[in-house]
């Protein structure tokens, strides 16, 4: 048995996350490829919540609809996951509160209080119950609980060894010859990517799917001498964030659709001021408040259009924990090259979805610094050159007086009203596009997958790549990627299509966003896939679909 | 550096006989006096709103960041944090940072970032043709009022003082020396400083007869004192003609929000490697 999908399931506040991380651990040091997907509903108490952890030879990055192993904490757990099970399915649950006619009932309560330990240990034990009925030593699991759970360690490897010797082998899931890889969620690697590209400074103001980013950098801040700050609201984030690049300073800022509708202003100031901010924009179902710990593509519509004028931005969507690392760092990178405000799409599938997480198979990310004042005459922040990016210097930088401005302005920053100095300057905020578009071409941009000359093509976009690429592979499609939305590498994408006579468009969108934007562009999507209802694709849903 | 004077080329538009021309002259004799005492011109900024006072931005030549509505003080806060030699201060509407930007104010004062906040109140909305703010007294008849306010306005240095700003004065756009020692003394004190000048906005609202009647300096008062400040500050609540107190209400040091230095020479990738260890 080399792929296999665990569903562990309880109520809110039973440490459901931190179980299902465990148990992705144990998976990942016999050499599987992990996923982890996380359901959970917008409560901290009560209410039912659960995760999926799914192993595999190759990478993966989506989890399956049927389970293999069901490990249930509380009686929903076990009747709201039925039409999950297939005839093999193992099931495990705590028959102090649980009851089923089938599968193997452990005293998890039972054994919990004749420990004198306490009830979130529940789930310890049904890990060490779990180890034994899938053939996984105790030694791993005492090795992968001491690395993971810092408070109450004995007591806890008492009670997971105790459901250990009450079960029973079933299968003896087989250790794989590959090295183990970390598992880190997208989240993680958002904020890793942004870290080895130089960042500073990370402001956000907490919204589910970001949050995630924000605590992680806010762990690691000291380590990394990051500025990371949660102020009075993204109005404030957007400002402090435009004054920070203002100061020199690698910046971003992390939210969702309803966070960032309030950092439209600043956004285009710096579009304006051309001052380089990285925007991590969590998707999520909307409009408005939506489904706030449930997932969608909702924004893309949003990111190209947001912010009054026009001016140059870029914007990117990675589709796994690899993509998001690279891309992160590559928009930090681009943004500070051509001084333009940049946004990575993702969502709450990507940032709280959790990878194996394999750095060396990354491309280098190309280190390409700003463009720096050479400290010859008089400075001037807006100083119009070819490509239409100014020297940078920044407050405190001898001889310089950088002065910048949301008004339109002339080379020195000062406010004018002229018309022809207005569209030399709007022409040459808007030109860098051209430039930028052409360094695009040294990046992949478009991904395709699957059969490469298949006549029909799967197009999608963001953290669909899981189960896409999947159920596309299996059916022999062609399974395109644009990784990049602006400015749109709309050469690429068509010589991806070359040949294909039917493109289906998967989205997790009411209307089919990207579809839309295809067509403005001359590419016309036969048929499109939408999904709404804020939870992710399954690679087998996708099958029944197509 | 070729040009040391502080005079950009911009043409200034200000109305003559407005209050702003008092707190630029101030202004750039206090820049003056600080490089004169040896701070680098370089390591002086100035962040302005949007409004007829923002325009002070494109009038003196040090760097500047000519913002938002609104926005003076977040923009003022992330400089400050980002290079913390630099010397900030914003320049700030009535309308801008005590109507649309307030919350940043209040933040900013509750956290004690070492920075200036310098609001140019002339209780209207001067660039957008006289509507009222929220420092125009109760029955204003401005142009989005045709009738009289029907809210009193509110006390923006007692709001101040109960967000913990460390410095709290009041100026006024008439006797330039007390705003000059005012000034310096605000952007020399280490913390979150708060400076409203009553700056008269000759074409909208002008009050230089009234605020000439009845403005004094405050002397013999100990501006470590909260709870003399606080009677001072509610001396005049900007609705009555009772007298207006000029000067420091409130000084107090206490820890500024601020970063650890930078480490230098970090090996990202050893770290970041280092990290993934971790969660293997
Ligand atoms: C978000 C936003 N809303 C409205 C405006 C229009 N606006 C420009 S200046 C201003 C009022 C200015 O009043 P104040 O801040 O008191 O400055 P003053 O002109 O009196 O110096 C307004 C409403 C704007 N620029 N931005
Ligand atoms: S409108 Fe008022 S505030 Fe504006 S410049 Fe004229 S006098 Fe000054
Ligand atoms: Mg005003």
């Amino acid at each position: 048995m080399d792929n296999i999908s665990i569903l562990i399931g309880g109520k809110a506040g039973d440490g459901i996350d931190k179980s299902s991380l465990i148990i992705g651990h144990i998976l990942a040091q016999l050499g599987y490829r992990v996923y982890i997907y996380r359901d959970y509903p917008s409560i901290i108490r009560g209410g039912h919540t659960f995760s999926i952890v799914r192993c595999c030879r190759d990478t993966i990055a989506t989890h399956l609809d049927s389970v293999d192993v069901l490990l249930a904490l509380n009686q929903d757990s076990l009747d709201l996951h039925k039409s999950r099970l297939n005839t093999g399915s193992l099931i495990v649950y705590d028959s102090t509160s649980v009851k089923s006619d089938k599968g193997t009932g452990i005293p998890i309560g039972l054994i919990i209080k004749e420990s004198g330990a306490i009830d979130i240990m529940r789930n310890s034990c049904m890990i060490g119950a779990m180890c034994k009925a899938l053939g996984i030593g105790k030694d791993i699991l005492e090795d992968v609980f001491r690395k993971n759970i810092s408070r109450e360690i004995d007591l806890n490897l008492k009670v997971a060894f105790l459901g250990f010797d009450e079960a029973k082998e079933s299968v003896r899931i087989e250790k794989l010859k590959q090295k183990a890889l970390p598992l880190i969620t997208g989240s993680e690697a958002l904020g890793l990517g942004l870290i080895k590209t130089g960042l500073n400074a990370y402001i956000s103001y907490p919204m589910t799917p970001s949050s995630g980013i924000l605590h992680f950098l806010a762990g690691v801040s000291e380590k990394f001498s990051l500025k990371v700050i949660h102020p009075e609201n993204e109005i404030g984030v957007m400002l402090m964030a435009a004054g920070f690049a203002y100061a020199g300073e690698r910046t971003a800022v992390g939210t969702s659709g309803g966070g960032f509708c309030l950092m439209t202003e600043g956004f285009s100031l710096c579009g304006m001021a051309e001052l380089p901010v990285v925007v991590l924009l969590g998707q999520r179902p909307g409009p408005s408040t939506g489904l706030p710990t449930y997932t969608g593509q909702t924004e893309l519509n949003f990111a190209l259009s947001a912010g009054q004028g026009e001016f140059t931005r870029f914007i990117t969507a990675p589709g796994d924990a690899e993509e998001a690392y690279y891309w992160s760092g590559v928009s930090m990178n681009l943004a500070w090259k051509y001084q333009v405000p940049a946004i990575i799409l993702c969502d709450k599938t990507l940032n709280e979805g959790t990878y194996s997480f394999d750095i060396e198979s990354i491309r280098e990310i190309d280190a390409g610094g700003p463009l720096l004042w050479d400290k010859a005459g008089i400075y001037q922040r807006y100083k119009n050159t070819r490509d239409g990016v100014s020297p940078l210097a920044f407050p405190s930088d001898k001889d310089a007086i950088v002065k910048v401005n949301s008004y339109e302005h002339d080379e020195s920053g000062i406010t004018t009203e002229d018309s022809h100095l207005t569209i030399a300057m709007q022409d040459k905020r808007l030109g860098k596009e051209k430039y930028l578009l052409k360094e695009l071409e040294h990046y992949e941009t478009v991904k395709v997958y699957g059969r490469k000359d298949a006549s029909t093509a799967l197009l999608f976009w963001g953290s669909n790549k899981g189960p896409c690429v999947e159920a596309g592979s299996k059916l022999g499609l062609r399974v395109v990627q644009p990784l990049v939305f602006s400015p749109f590498p709309s050469r690429r994408v068509k010589e991806a299509l070359q040949g294909v006579k039917r493109i289906i468009c998967v989205e997790n969108n009411a209307t089919g966003q990207m579809a839309d934007f295809l067509k403005c562009r001359g590419i016309n999507v036969d048929q499109r896939i939408l999904k709404y209802d804020g939870r992710p694709f399954t690679p087998m849903e996708l099958e029944q679909k197509l | 550096m070729g040009d040391t004077s502080l005079i950009t080329n911009a043409k200034n538009t200000w109305c003559s006989g407005c209050g702003n021309f008092a707190i630029l002259n101030a202004i750039k004799a206090v820049f003056g006096a600080l490089i004169d005492e040896g701070t680098p011109r370089e390591d002086i900024v100035m962040v302005s709103g949007i409004g007829c006072h923002a325009k002070i931005a494109d009038y003196i030549n040090v760097n500047s960041f000519y913002s938002l509505h609104g926005r003076v003080v977040p923009v003022c806060e992330a400089i400050k944090l980002a290079n913390p030699k630099l010397k900030v201060i914003g320049f700030a509407g009535d309308g801008d940072t005590y109507g649309e930007g307030l919350e940043h104010l209040v933040f900013a004062a509750k956290r004690n970032v070492d920075i200036s906040i310098v609001i140019h109140n002339n209780s209207v909305y001067g660039l957008t043709t006289g509507q009222y703010t929220p420092t125009s007294p109760l029955g204003f008849k401005g142009r989005s009022t045709p009738g009289g306010t029907k809210e009193l306005p509110m006390n923006p240095l007692e709001l101040m003082l109960a967000s913990h700003a460390s410095f709290i004065a009041r100026g006024y756009s008439h006797g330039i020396e007390l705003l000059k020692k005012m000034l310096k003394e605000a952007i020399t004190h280490k913390g979150f400083s708060l400076v409203d000048i009553l700056q008269v906005c000759v074409t909208f609202y002008n009050m230089y007869e009234n605020y000439n009647a009845r403005v004094y300096e405050l002397k013999d008062h100990d501006p470590s004192d909260g709870s003399r400040a606080l009677e001072k500050i509610k001396e005049w609540d900007y609705n009555s003609d009772a007298k207006i107190p000029l000067g420091v209400f409130y000084k107090k040091e206490r820890p500024v929000f601020e970063f650890p230095p930078k480490i230098k020479e970090i090996d990202l990738d050893a770290k970041i490697k280092g990290l993934l260890n971790d969660r293997a």
